[in-house]
């Protein structure tokens, strides 16, 4: 990224304090690294438990991403085109899951959907119960995961401008038709790298899961729980579990940077 | 100008950074410089590091201060977790001077590491009770009450002892459960009851008391099949072992003992 005047601007002990700052992320991975019991490896990670709970990590983050995107999308685009009073108020509390314990998303989210709860009460007399199912880890998920869409997307819609849904409106197309054929294939980019850096969360999930929708296997018990109830008895497990969900880890920040790397010439020239 | 500033700061964090190293090493190995009172006849001073089963909290809270009190000059340090996690600490070298543990299993686990300094002392007992929430929806009366179809149960896994002994509550009763959620820990089950989630939970006597008027026990009989013992013993690393011991000395006594019934303990 050297700049045409070929100056780089950076003193050199920047990247010394740099080089720790790097070595603090790599060196716990590479340390669990060094733990894991490789000829029990894929026995322990092919154990029935760890499958389970896999597939239902893999199923539910899907769901939430579709959730995400979903709610997610008017989201951003009313945030970032919209005008109307309460928008900055708004934005804020989208993005609180993010800097909020996922702990406190779960009790929020049991106290709003709870069998106690604000809307929990109605829906157990329509004969919905969302305590202890699936369901509730897909909510818990897609809270906790919504804001990094939404922020992703927003700041797409705001860098792409809006010139050319404005050449579209005045050769007539209605606004839905702009949105349809003009705003999402320009920042299609910025949606696809939210999409990916939510179900990347999702799948991290723990605290808000575990607060709210409990524990059980096939059921409730994700990845992140598994790890959590396996290290209790079963340290070589719970180590070779938590390599399965770095490598999903850096596969899914793979792509999503990748994406983002190749789109910034686009983005540039709009 | 805006280097010499970020000097400052950094130096402004390795001040920090290096306090706080020190303020740590003062926690757990030098003897506190304050010399102990001289109207107490205790010759005890410093810091003791007690990591205690979560079950132990209240009571090991308030240990802890009727020690400080007896003792001007000590300070007990206290660190709860599960059991299971104080083993993992330990053994990866955390300070601790004394482990009193909610069960045999992860006590014999620091003794095989060779990290206990003598034997492990048996101090108290609990056992299961059902927590259910005050107005008891579903109605349990028994333990066989929790197998009713529709009764939500919560348990906990049986990877942590409070699971275990779930385990063999239900084969010395003849009956299966099947929980809609099995927690890994005592506290999240009684989190699911005291918040109305759940129908009924199986925690132990001490948690039903400890959560006051917001859930209600319903002992059964056939908790006396799966009695937890708690050890208490001195990790081998302690820099203050005669402190440890005084401590556990005080846990012991017929005063500790008090206050352990008090919270719903049983007698070792």
């Amino acid at each position: 990224m050297k700049s045409a005047t070929g100056y780089q601007g950076i003193p050199r002990w920047i990247y010394a304090i740099a080089a720790v700052g790097g070595l603090l992320v790599v060196l716990p991975l590479a340390a669990m690294l060094a733990k894991v019991n490789w000829p029990q490896f894929i026995p322990l990670v092919t154990s029935e438990s760890s499958l389970a709970a896999l597939g239902l990590s893999l199923r539910t983050s899907a769901a939430s991403t579709v959730l995400c995107i979903v709610l997610g999308v008017p989201l951003a685009l009313v945030l970032a085109r919209g005008e109307f009073p309460g928008q900055r108020l708004l934005r804020s509390f989208v993005l609180l899951p993010l800097v909020l314990p996922p702990v406190v998303g779960g009790i929020a989210l049991l106290y709003t959907f709870g069998r106690q709860g604000l809307l929990g009460k109605s829906l157990e007399v329509a004969g919905i119960q969302i305590a202890f199912s699936t369901t509730a880890v897909v909510l818990a998920q897609t809270f906790v995961a919504l804001p990094f869409l939404v922020v992703s997307l927003e700041g797409a819609l705001r860098s792409a401008g809006n010139r050319f849904e404005a050449v579209a409106a005045t050769l007539g197309a209605r606004p839905t038709t702009v949105l349809r054929r003009v705003t999402l294939p320009l920042v299609l980019p910025g949606l696809a790298s939210g999409a990916v850096l939510s179900f990347a969360r999702s799948l991290g999930e723990f605290g808000a899961t575990l607060t709210f929708a409990g524990s059980l296997e096939g059921v409730t018990r994700t990845l992140p729980l598994e790890i959590y109830l396996q290290r209790e008895t079963d340290a070589d497990a719970a180590v070779a579990l938590s390599l399965v969900l770095v490598a999903v880890a850096v596969a899914v920040v793979g792509l999503s940077y990748g994406r983002r790397r190749s789109s910034t010439p686009s983005e540039v020239q709009a | 100008m805006r280097t010499l500033h970020l000097k400052k700061s950094i130096v402004a964090t390795s001040v920090a950074v290096g306090l706080a190293g020190a303020l740590a090493a003062c926690g757990t190995s030098a003897p506190s410089a304050t010399p102990s009172s001289t109207s107490s006849t205790s010759t005890l001073s410093g810091t003791v590091t007690v990591f205690a089963a979560a079950s132990l909290k209240a009571t090991f809270t308030q240990l802890a201060k009727d020690f400080e009190a007896k003792n001007p000059g000590t300070k007990v340090t206290l660190s709860f977790a599960g059991s299971s996690d104080l083993v993992t600490q330990i053994s990866q070298g955390a300070p601790a001077d004394v482990f009193a543990s909610a069960d045999t299993k992860n006590m014999t686990k620091l003794a095989d590491a060779k990290l206990l300094d003598g034997a492990a002392t048996n101090f108290a007992t609990n056992f299961l009770e059902i927590a259910v929430p005050p107005s008891n929806p579903a109605s349990i009366a028994s333990f066989a009450d929790l197998a009713k179809p529709g009764v939500k149960v919560v348990t906990c896994a049986s990877q942590v002892p409070c699971g275990a002994a779930t385990d063999t509550v239900e084969k010395a009763a003849g009956i299966t459960l099947s929980p809609v959620s099995e927690e890994s820990s005592v506290t999240d089950v009684l989190g699911k009851v005291t918040s109305g989630e759940a129908d009924a939970g199986l925690v132990y006597v001490t948690d039903v008391k400890g959560a006051g008027g917001k859930v209600k026990g319903v002992p059964f009989p056939e908790s006396d099949k799966a009695v937890n013992t708690y050890p208490i013993a001195t990790v081998s690393s302690s820099q203050n072992k005669e402190l440890a011991a005084a401590f556990i000395a005080a846990v012991t006594s017929e005063a500790g003992k008090k206050v352990l019934s008090d919270a719903g303990f049983g007698a070792p």
